[in-house]
C-alpha cells in the first residue's frame, strides 16, 4: 500500500516537475495573440495544411477573377465612345453582337473551374483520411456547453482517462477522434488541426487530427448550441510522445484525499458532487467536467478563463454573469467556505 | 354515344377586332368593370394585381425595416469584445428573427411583389390567371409575417436560427412558445408561397398575350417562373420539417428525438432540401429584373437573351442537387461529399453566362448613367465577389474550415444583398415611375447608391476576414484577445453607413410619391408591353389584348426585323371582367376568362387561417377547431358556383358564348 501511494506521488511529482515548465513555454511562444483561429495563415498538421493550401490557391483565384471582371465591367462602362453630340437619343443597338464575349467569358470560366475542382477533389482525399492508421482514438463528447474527453482505447492496455476541455495529443502521430453528442447539435473545430465535424445526437462521427510540432491548438464549437455557444471553446495540447505519456499516466490517477481539507471536501460532495466527479472521492456527478485533475488544465469554464485559483472562486460564485444561462449556478458562498472549498480544489492536481 | 352527342358543340363567341380610345365610352366601362371601389371595401376586397402587388412590395420593405433595425443592434453589440448590451438569448431572438426576416418575410415577397405588378402587364394580361387567390396569397404572407413576430413583444421569439436545427428546436431545449410559433408561422407562410407560385406558373401558361411565344417572354418572367417552380417543389419539403417538428414538440410523436428511434440529422436534410433552392428563388427573379432592366440603360437588346433564360432555369435545375453543401460538416462520406461539391462548383457557369451577358450589353451599348443603371452596375460588382466566395465555399476541404463562420456570413450577404437588394432598389426607381406617375430624384438616387455602395462593402467585406480568422458565427460576443475586434468594429460602422443609404432611399421614395416630376408613360423609353399603358395604368391594364410580335415591342420600330406587334388594335373583351387565355407554347388565342370580381372570401380565408394557427400555437383545440370551420365556410363561399364566372351563358344564347374564339 504505502510503496503504491509513493509511487503515486513520486508520478504525480515527475508529471508536474515536467508538464509546468512545457505549459509555460507552449503558453509563452504558441498561443499567439492574433487570432488563435486563424486557420487561414496557419496550420499545423497534414489534416489542415493541404487545406490552407488549396485556400491559398482558391483565394489567389477569386482576387485575380474579381479583379478580371470587375475591370472589364468598368471598361465597359468607360470606354470611349462617339461623343454626344453625334449620338441620336432615340437610337438603339440591333439586338445581335456580344455573344462572343458570353461564350469566351463562360469557357475560360469553366475550365478554370474544372481544374479548381480537380485540386479541390486531390485536397479532399489528402485530408480525408489519415496516412497511417490512428494508434490513439479519443471519445469527444459535446455537451451544453463543454466538451467532455475520454481516453478509452490505447494499444497499451492502459486504464481509461476523463477530463474536459483539453485534449492531449501526442506530437506527430495522426489522432482519431470520435464524436458524440449529450444534447444538441455541436461541431468540433480546431482550425490549426483540421476543419470542422458536426456532433449530432444519435450518431457517432469521426474525424483525425495531428499536430507537426508541440503547442497549444485553440478548439472551438461552431455549430450554434444555443445560449453559450459563444463560450464553448477547449484546447488541444500536443507534446512530446514522453510528455504525453507523462500526462497520461497523471491524469489516470484517482484523486488522493488530503485530510487537511475536509471542510472543503464535505462542502464540493454537499454542492458540486450532483454534476462533477473527482475519481477517488464519493463525487462522481457526469452532467458536468470530470475535476480529478482540475489544476492540471490550463483553462476553466470551456475556455471562458485562465484556470487561477481566484477565476475558480469567482466562476463558482458568478457563473451565470459570465456565462449567462450556462448550466452552471452561480453558487452564494461564505468567505470560510470559500476558502475551505478553494483549498480542496487546490488539492485537485 | 347519344349522351355525348346530345352535349352542345363548342361554345363560340366572334370575337370582334377594334381599338379603345382613352376617354371614350368603352374604356370608361371598361374602368368601371376593372375598377376596385375606393374605401376600405375596396382595400380588403380587390383583386386587382396591380394593387396586390404594391402591397407586397410596401409591406416587405417594412418587414426589411424591421430585420434591419434588428441587424444594427447585433451590430452595437458586436461591435466591441465582451459587450452586454444583450444577454445571449436576447441576441440568439434578434439573430433569429432577423434571418427569418429578410429571407422569408423581406427577400421572396418583394420580388412577389414586383412580379405580381409587372407579370400581367409584361405579358399582356388583364391580371393573374387566379386574382382572388392573388389576393389569397398576399393575405396570407402579412398574417404569417404578424404571426411569426407574435411572441417579439413577449420577449419569446424564435431563438434556434432560421435554421433552426432539432434537437436544440425540440421540446427538451426550448419549452417556450418560441419554436411553436416559427414551426407554425412557416407552415402558414407556406401556404402563401405554395398559392402564389402556383398562380404564376399557370399566368405564364395560359395567360401570355397573343404571339407571345416561350422565347418573347422577358426575363423578369423566366426567373419568377423558375423560382415558383423550384418553390413548388422545395417547399413541401420544409413545410412538413416544420410541421413534423410541431407534432414532436405538442403532440409526442419522435421524428427528430434520437432517444425514441428519430433521427436528429433528418431535420437537417428536409431543411436544406428546401431552403437552397429557397436561395435561389430569392435571387433569380431579382436577376431578371436587370436582364431586362440593364438593356434599358444600355440603349440595346440584352446580349444573350437565349443562354441567359436557360442559365436561369439551369441554376434551378442543378439547385436541386446542392443542398448537401450546408451539410459538409455533418460526417457525411468523402465520395458523396465529392458529388455535391462538384455539383456545387458547376453552379457557377450559368451565373457565368449571366455576368458576361450583362457585361457584353454594357460594352455593346451606349450606357445611360442613371440611377437604375447605377444599381445593375454595382450588381454586377457584388454579384461576382458573392459568386466567387460560393466557389471557394463549395470546396469541400476548404468549406470543412470555412463553415459556421464568418466567411459565410459575408458570402450570404454579398449574395442576397447584393442580388436581391440592390436590383430591387434598382427596380423600384426603374418602375416607380409606373407604379405612381412621378419620376424619383436623380440626384439623391445617385448620393443614396453611392452610400450604399461604400456602407455595404464596409460592412460586409471585412466580414470575409473575420471568418477566416476564425470567427464563428451567432456568437454573441468574444474575447478581446480573438484578433477580431477592428474588423469587427469596421463592418458595425459600414452596417450603419448602409443603413443610413437605405433611409436616403426611403426619404427620396416618400418624397417623390407626392412631389416627382410627372413621368408619362415612358420616361426611360423602354421596350416591354407595360411601358405601353399609362402610368400608372389603369385598372383594365390593356384595353384591347395586343398582339406580340418581338421580344422588344416598343422599339421594334427601330432596331432591325419587321415584325410589328399591334398595341392599339386588337381583341375587344368588354362583356364582364374577361381575359384572354392562350396556349402554352407558341401564346394562341384560345379561350376567354371569365375572370372574378373582387371578394371578401380571401381576406376572411386569410383571417380564418391566422385563427385556425393561433389556436394551434396556443393548444387551444376548440378555437383551432373553430378556425378550421371558418376556413371551411370562407372556401364555400368563396367557391360557390356564380352564373357570371360559367363558361357558357345558358340564360339567353346558348351557343353564342364561351370559349374560343
Amino acid at each position: 500500500m504505502l510503496a503504491m501511494h509513493n509511487a503515486i506521488h513520486c508520478a504525480r511529482r515527475s508529471t508536474r516537475a515536467v508538464i509546468a515548465p512545457l505549459v509555460a513555454l507552449v503558453y509563452q511562444t504558441n498561443v499567439r495573440a492574433d487570432a488563435p483561429l486563424n486557420y487561414f495563415l496557419h496550420a499545423d498538421g497534414p489534416a489542415a495544411t493541404p487545406t490552407m493550401r488549396l485556400g491559398w490557391a482558391l483565394a489567389a483565384l477569386a482576387v485575380v477573377v474579381a479583379l478580371t471582371v470587375t475591370g472589364l465591367l468598368v471598361a465597359a462602362i468607360m470606354r470611349r465612345r462617339p461623343p454626344p453630340a453625334e449620338r441620336d437619343a432615340a437610337h438603339l443597338q440591333a439586338e445581335g453582337g456580344g455573344m462572343h464575349w458570353v461564350w469566351i467569358g463562360t469557357s475560360i470560366s469553366s475550365v478554370a473551374l474544372f481544374v479548381t475542382l480537380a485540386y479541390v477533389l486531390v485536397t479532399l482525399e489528402s485530408v480525408a483520411s489519415p496516412r497511417k492508421t490512428p494508434e490513439l482514438t479519443i471519445a469527444v463528447t459535446a455537451y451544453d456547453w463543454w466538451w467532455k474527453i475520454d481516453y478509452t482505447r490505447t494499444n497499451r492496455g492502459e486504464a481509461g482517462v476523463t477530463t474536459a476541455n483539453e485534449i492531449h495529443i501526442p506530437v506527430g502521430e495522426p489522432v482519431k477522434i470520435e464524436l458524440r453528442s449529450a444534447d444538441v447539435v455541436h461541431a468540433f473545430w480546431v482550425p490549426r488541426l483540421a476543419g470542422k465535424t458536426q456532433t449530432i445526437p444519435g450518431v457517432v462521427n469521426e474525424q483525425w487530427i495531428e499536430a507537426d510540432r508541440a503547442g497549444v491548438y485553440r478548439g472551438q464549437c461552431s455549430q450554434f448550441c444555443g445560449a453559450q455557444h459563444a463560450h464553448m471553446a477547449f484546447e488541444v495540447i500536443a507534446e512530446p510522445r514522453p510528455q504525453f505519456d507523462a500526462w497520461y499516466a497523471a491524469q489516470a490517477l484517482p484523486h488522493v484525499a488530503d485530510a487537511s481539507v475536509n471542510a472543503g471536501a464535505k462542502l464540493f460532495l454537499d454542492r458540486c458532487a450532483g454534476c462533477h466527479a473527482v475519481r477517488g472521492s464519493d463525487a462522481s456527478g457526469t452532467q458536468a467536467p470530470d475535476l480529478t485533475h482540475l489544476n492540471s488544465r490550463r483553462l476553466l469554464a470551456a475556455g471562458a478563463l485562465p484556470n487561477t485559483a481566484s477565476n475558480q472562486l469567482d466562476w463558482i460564485r458568478h457563473a451565470q454573469r459570465i456565462k449567462p444561462d450556462a448550466l452552471m449556478p452561480s453558487i452564494a458562498l461564505s468567505a470560510s467556505d470559500a476558502a475551505a472549498l478553494s483549498a480542496y480544489l487546490r488539492t485537485l492536481q | 354515344m347519344t349522351e355525348h352527342a346530345a352535349t352542345p358543340a363548342p361554345l363560340q363567341r366572334t370575337l370582334t377586332i377594334g381599338r379603345i380610345e382613352p376617354g371614350s365610352e368603352q374604356e370608361r366601362r371598361l374602368r368601371e368593370l376593372w375598377e376596385t371601389p375606393p374605401g376600405w371595401r375596396g382595400w380588403l376586397s380587390t383583386v386587382d394585381h396591380k394593387r396586390i402587388g404594391l402591397r407586397y412590395l410596401v409591406t416587405a420593405f417594412a418587414f426589411l425595416i424591421a430585420g434591419g433595425i434588428e441587424a444594427l443592434v447585433l451590430r452595437v453589440q458586436l461591435a466591441r469584445p465582451d459587450a452586454t448590451l444583450l444577454t445571449p438569448e436576447q441576441y440568439n431572438q434578434l439573430f433569429t428573427m432577423h434571418g427569418v426576416t429578410m429571407i422569408f418575410l423581406y427577400a421572396l415577397p418583394v420580388l412577389s411583389g414586383f412580379s405580381n405588378y409587372l407579370w400581367p402587364l409584361i405579358l399582356g394580361a388583364r391580371d393573374m390567371a387566379f386574382p382572388r387567390l392573388n389576393a389569397l396569397s398576399y393575405w396570407i404572407f402579412l398574417f404569417a409575417g404578424l404571426f411569426l413576430y407574435a411572441s417579439f413583444p413577449f420577449g419569446e421569439a424564435p431563438n434556434a436560427g432560421w435554421f433552426n436545427y432539432a434537437p436544440l428546436a425540440g421540446l427538451t431545449y426550448s419549452t417556450g412558445p418560441n419554436i411553436d410559433i416559427y414551426a407554425l408561422g412557416m407552415v402558414l407562410l407556406g401556404i402563401s408561397t405554395t398559392v402564389g407560385s402556383m398562380n404564376f406558373v399557370v399566368t405564364f401558361l395560359r395567360m401570355r398575350a397573343p404571339g407571345m411565344s416561350l422565347d418573347r417572354v422577358p426575363v423578369l418572367v423566366w426567373g419568377t417562373l423558375t423560382a415558383s417552380g423550384g418553390n413548388l417543389l422545395a417547399v413541401p419539403s420544409v413545410s412538413l420539417a416544420f410541421f413534423m417538428l410541431w407534432l414532436d414538440r405538442r403532440i409526442g410523436t419522435h421524428f427528430f428525438d434520437v432517444l425514441n428511434g428519430g433521427r436528429a440529422l433528418l431535420w437537417q436534410h428536409l431543411f436544406w432540401i428546401f431552403a437552397h433552392p429557397w436561395v435561389y428563388a430569392v435571387v433569380l427573379p431579382a436577376m431578371g429584373i436587370v436582364s431586362d432592366a440593364l438593356p434599358v440603360f444600355c440603349r440595346r437588346p440584352l446580349v444573350g437573351y437565349l443562354p441567359v433564360a436557360l442559365s436561369t432555369v439551369a441554376t434551378m435545375v442543378v439547385g436541386f442537387v446542392v443542398w448537401i453543401h450546408h451539410m459538409f460538416a455533418t460526417g457525411i462520406p468523402a465520395l458523396a461529399l465529392s458529388f455535391f461539391g462538384a455539383a456545387s462548383m458547376v453552379i457557377a457557369i450559368p451565373s457565368a453566362v449571366a455576368t458576361f451577358a450583362w457585361i457584353a450589353t454594357i460594352w455593346t451599348g451606349r450606357p445611360v448613367f442613371r440611377v437604375p443603371f447605377l444599381y445593375f452596375a454595382g450588381f454586377v460588382f457584388l454579384f461576382v465577389i458573392g459568386g466567387l466566395s460560393g466557389v471557394l465555399t463549395a470546396a469541400v476541404p476548404f468549406d470543412w474550415q470555412l463553415t459556421d463562420t464568418y466567411f459565410i456570413v459575408a458570402h450570404l450577404h454579398y449574395v442576397l444583398l447584393g442580388i436581391n437588394v440592390f436590383p430591387v432598389i434598382g427596380g423600384i426607381y426603374f418602375w416607380f415611375p409606373k407604379f405612381t406617375g412621378r419620376m424619383m430624384s436623380e440626384k439623391i438616387g445617385r448620393i443614396g447608391f453611392w452610400i450604399l455602395f461604400a456602407g455595404f462593402n464596409i460592412a460586409f467585406f471585412p466580414m470575409h476576414i473575420a471568418g477566416l480568422l476564425g470567427m464563428p458565427r451567432r456568437i454573441y460576443t468574444y474575447a478581446p484577445d480573438m484578433g477580431w475586434n477592428t474588423v469587427n468594429m469596421i463592418t458595425s460602422i459600414g452596417a450603419f453607413l448602409f443603413a443610413f443609404g437605405v433611409l436616403v432611399f426611403l426619404w427620396d421614395f416618400a418624397y417623390s410619391l407626392r412631389r416627382g416630376p410627372v413621368a408619362g408613360d415612358n420616361p426611360w423609353d423602354a421596350p416591354t408591353l407595360e411601358w405601353s399603358t399609362s402610368s400608372p395604368p389603369p385598372p383594365y391594364n390593356f384595353a384591347i389584348v395586343p398582339r406580340i410580335a418581338s421580344r422588344h415591342p416598343l422599339w421594334e420600330e427601330r432596331i432591325s426585323g419587321t415584325m410589328r406587334s399591334r398595341l392599339t388594335e386588337g381583341y375587344v373583351l368588354d362583356q364582364g371582367r374577361e381575359a384572354l387565355g392562350t396556349t402554352a407554347l407558341d401564346g394562341d388565342p384560345d379561350v376567354i376568362l371569365k375572370m372574378p370580381e373582387d371578394s371578401y372570401a380571401p381576406f376572411w380565408l386569410g383571417v380564418a387561417s391566422l385563427v385556425f394557427f393561433s389556436g394551434l400555437a396556443l393548444t387551444a383545440w376548440w378555437l383551432a377547431a373553430f378556425g378550421l370551420a371558418a376556413c371551411g365556410a370562407a372556401i364555400v363561399v368563396w367557391l360557390w358556383p356564380r352564373r357570371e364566372l360559367g363558361q357558357r351563358d345558358d340564360t339567353a344564347h346558348p351557343r353564342e358564348s364561351g370559349a374560343t374564339s
